[in-house]
């Protein structure tokens, strides 16, 4: 038995591709489903989510510019990556869910999967979604959807890694950019995940993670005005604060999208709408024969 | 009147006489045209500001009325009933608009003041063509993708600048998807609405199917916050439009928003001058600029400025501007004294904020109603308001710029999102500002044209969902939009 002591990690926000502490300089204890110490995790400030949204203002342009089979490829690197550090999540779901490690293996794998699926959505959603329109003229005439530009993401509470993955994932498959507010109670596999984010070519700014509070966050992002879009999944069950950001969110009409009744089961297939609600349909004329 | 030159035109009114408008209008609720319990309003034709009739005001119970008749309606008769036949019923409805097509003109055309030329060639055709496009949906949905299950009843609220051709974008997918409505057109413009009633008795449309209540913004309001209203779909102000965002917010309520806009028309050095200037026209003077994806304001590179500008102001001189009803006229009626009050508004503050040119052609106003010349002004910059508000009438901001880029910089600094045009003979510049421009709708070489199958709508702040095409049916299906 080695007496050697292990050089612990410090949490930290993942925002513009750097791996800052909180600017306010407050941390908050994270504990594992029994309830003992595993970390102080970095508690996201109003600052830190408005510095995240000026990191993924500025990271929308050049993502969503980038071809579509190369956001399939980097999207899939994400998975190669998060794969590749299986223990470690395998780890943190046992921790924070409480899981066998049997189950955590399962949520993990099915997680990788999940990114794989979306990353092949990249190439295709366009050709599924948009189209030629045959109006009644000479004109050509083409709808094509595009990213709705910066989304601010609540992610699910409970699910901490494959509702995480699972509500990140179409928001920015198709070019939008992400500020996502972690699950409080769990935060381990939302930080480890920026760690992946971090070394699979996803450019900096494209997905911010804050952990932090919703309730706290959720307020700064769905007033912000320069935030386009709301994920409320992570305030599954609150009825009054899902109202609250809603209106909120009405000061520059972001799309949002309402949190379900309750936290939903993951293991299920996603829908189309999960990439859709955050997608813009542009259609364009043009004359023929003029 | 007898034209002082050979190239004067002679007066051509249409008739009036294909249209019979009662005195009083009841609102139209389970099939029946019933009393209100508001207070009644009058509706005025704005070229002469003559009284036209008197509308019923529904109050919050005639409201619950309309949404109970429409439930009922839904539950008992139109939800279950086979898509092929709910079909049947729309292509009548669409054969019986084309049948009174000019009733309709005339009708739309005293109600709101828009040249007979338009509402004739443009408003109710489309108004046909959207019945007869979204007929052929209704037992076709299972091949949208958006699903086949009706959301229940839908809340919708139109705005006065295309009466009928509103309703139809509204009225048309929410039939086709099973879905029962009750309507509640513009207060300066409910006639045209309530003849679509008649035209429902006269297809046979089942009692409740379509209701339609009048009122100004506390009928809408009571209409959207109504609990038993499953759908909100909305086009008129973006004030408006995130007041319905907040009250439906918490619900599990759908919304389209269809809002405003404040479009950047593009013209390229390379564009075709003589199409740019007709599109520049045909952008900010086509509906009096009662358009909310109106090119109003125009960018145009700063090398060519001139030239399109000398002949932007011949164009203009020779739009004529009088009576709605002549059918030579390019230029009719601003809808109302409160819009009207609007647009002098926003043109004074340009006035004294913008240190170019105020220009409008010589023009004579006709002495009764409510008239606005064509008017542009040059030197505008981004920071002036009439650059960046809504004017929503026949007033043209310009704009200067040297590089692509910048024309994209200042087309996309707006909150609105609603459309953009584009001037250019060269296709890959087209299609490389078309991609950069955060707009719904985006006419290259051409503007402010409309189908059936297009789908419209805006980023942003001009709302959110589309109307038109099969995407129109996504807010109108239980597997279609948020």
């Amino acid at each position: 038995m080695s007496d050697r002591i292990d050089v612990r990690k410090t949490y930290k926000l993942y925002v513009g591709g750097a791996f800052p502490r909180s600017e306010s300089g407050y941390t908050y204890e994270v504990t594992d489903a029994k309830g003992a110490f595993v970390a102080n995790a970095a508690l996201a400030s109003r600052k830190d989510a408005r510095d995240a949204v000026v990191a993924a203002r500025k990271a929308f342009g050049p993502w969503s510019g980038r071809t579509a089979y190369n956001r399939a490829q980097v999207l899939y690197r994400v998975a190669e990556v998060l794969e590749d550090r299986r223990p470690q999540f395998v780890q943190a779901v046992v921790q924070s869910e409480g899981l066998s490690a049997s189950k955590a293996e399962r949520v993990v794998d099915e997680s990788v999967d999940r990114l794989v699926w979306y990353a092949g959505w990249a190439d295709k959603i366009t050709q599924v979604v948009g189209g030629a329109n045959p109006v009644a003229g000479p004109f050509f005439n083409l709808t094509t959807p595009e990213a709705t530009g910066v989304v601010a993401v609540l992610a699910p509470e409970r699910s901490s890694l494959l509702g995480l993955v699972t509500a990140i994932a179409p928001v920015v498959v198709t070019g939008n950019t992400a500020v996502v507010v972690s699950s409080y109670s769990r935060p381990l596999a939302a930080v480890t995940l920026a760690e992946v984010l971090a070394t699979s070519d996803v450019p900096g700014g494209v997905v911010n993670v804050l952990t932090g509070s919703a309730a706290t966050l959720g307020p700064w992002l769905a007033s912000h005005m320069d935030v386009n879009a709301l994920d409320l999944l992570g305030t599954a069950g609150q009825t009054e604060l899902a109202r609250d950001l809603e209106v909120a969110a009405a000061d520059n009409l972001k799309r949002v999208r309402r949190a379900p009744a309750a936290e939903p089961d993951f293991t299920r297939e996603p829908g189309l709408d999960t990439m859709t609600d955050f997608l813009e349909l542009k259609t364009v004329w043009h004359p023929m024969g003029v | 009147m007898t034209p002082s030159s050979p190239f004067d035109y002679a007066p051509a009114p249409e008739s009036r006489a294909v249209v019979d408008i009662k005195a009083t209008y009841g609102l139209f609720v389970g099939g029946e045209f019933v009393d209100g319990h508001g207070t009644p309003f009058k509706t005025v034709d704005p070229a002469t500001e003559e009284v036209l009739a008197e509308v019923a005001e529904a109050s919050d119970a005639d409201v619950d009325a309309a949404v109970k008749a429409a439930r009922k309606a839904h539950e008992r008769v139109w939800g279950r009933m086979p898509g092929r036949e709910r079909a049947k019923y729309l292509y009548r409805i669409a054969r019986i608009i084309q049948e009174r097509s000019r009733e309709l003109a005339v009708l739309e055309t005293i109600d709101n003041g828009k040249p007979i030329k338009e509402s004739r060639d443009v408003d109710v055709p489309t108004v046909a063509a959207h019945f007869f496009y979204y007929a052929g949906w209704a037992d076709k949905l299972e091949h949208a993708g958006y699903g086949t299950t009706p959301l229940g009843v839908a809340g919708q609220v139109i705005p006065w600048n295309f009466p009928l051709l509103m309703l139809a974008w509204k009225v048309a997918p929410a039939l086709a998807c099973g879905n029962t409505v009750v309507l509640k057109p513009a207060e300066t413009t409910p006639l045209t609405a309530l003849l679509f009633a008649e035209i429902c008795q006269q297809a046979d449309l089942p009692a409740g199917v379509v209701n339609i209540v009048t009122g100004a913004g506390a009928t809408g309001q009571a209409l959207v916050a109504h609990p038993g209203v499953d759908k909100v779909a909305f086009t008129g102000s973006t004030a408006v439009g995130k007041a319905i965002a907040r009250t439906v917010a918490g619900t599990s309520k759908k919304v389209t928003l269809e809002l405003g806009g404040k479009a950047a028309n593009i013209v390229f050095d390379d564009a075709p001058v003589d199409q740019a200037v007709e599109g520049i026209v045909t952008g900010i003077f086509f509906n009096q600029g009662h358009v909310c994806c109106a090119g109003s304001r125009l960018l145009v590179q700063e090398s060519i400025a001139e030239e399109v500008l000398d002949r932007l102001r011949e164009r203009m001189s020779t739009l004529r501007l009088g009576d709605p009803l002549d059918k030579n006229t390019d230029i009719g009626a601003i809808n109302s004294a409160a819009q009207l009050a609007r647009i002098r508004e926003l043109a004074d503050i340009g006035e004294q904020e913008v240190s170019g040119e105020r220009w409008s052609p010589a023009c004579e106003l006709p002495e009764r109603g409510f008239w606005f010349p064509p008017t542009v002004f040059t030197g505008v910059t981004q920071a002036h308001r009439i650059a960046r508000e809504e004017i929503f009438g026949p007033v043209l901001s310009v704009l200067t710029f040297r590089t692509p880029s910048e024309a994209v910089e200042k087309a996309n600094n707006t909150p609105f999102g609603l459309s953009a045009g584009i001037w250019s003979e060269k296709g890959s510049r087209i299609l490389e500002i078309a991609s950069r421009l955060r707009a719904g709708v985006v006419w290259a070489n051409t503007f402010n044209k409309f189908d059936p199958t297009s789908p419209f709508g805006g980023y942003q702040e001009s709302g959110y969902g589309r109307e038109g095409g099969r995407h129109g049916l996504a807010a109108y299906l239980e597997g279609g939009q948020r």
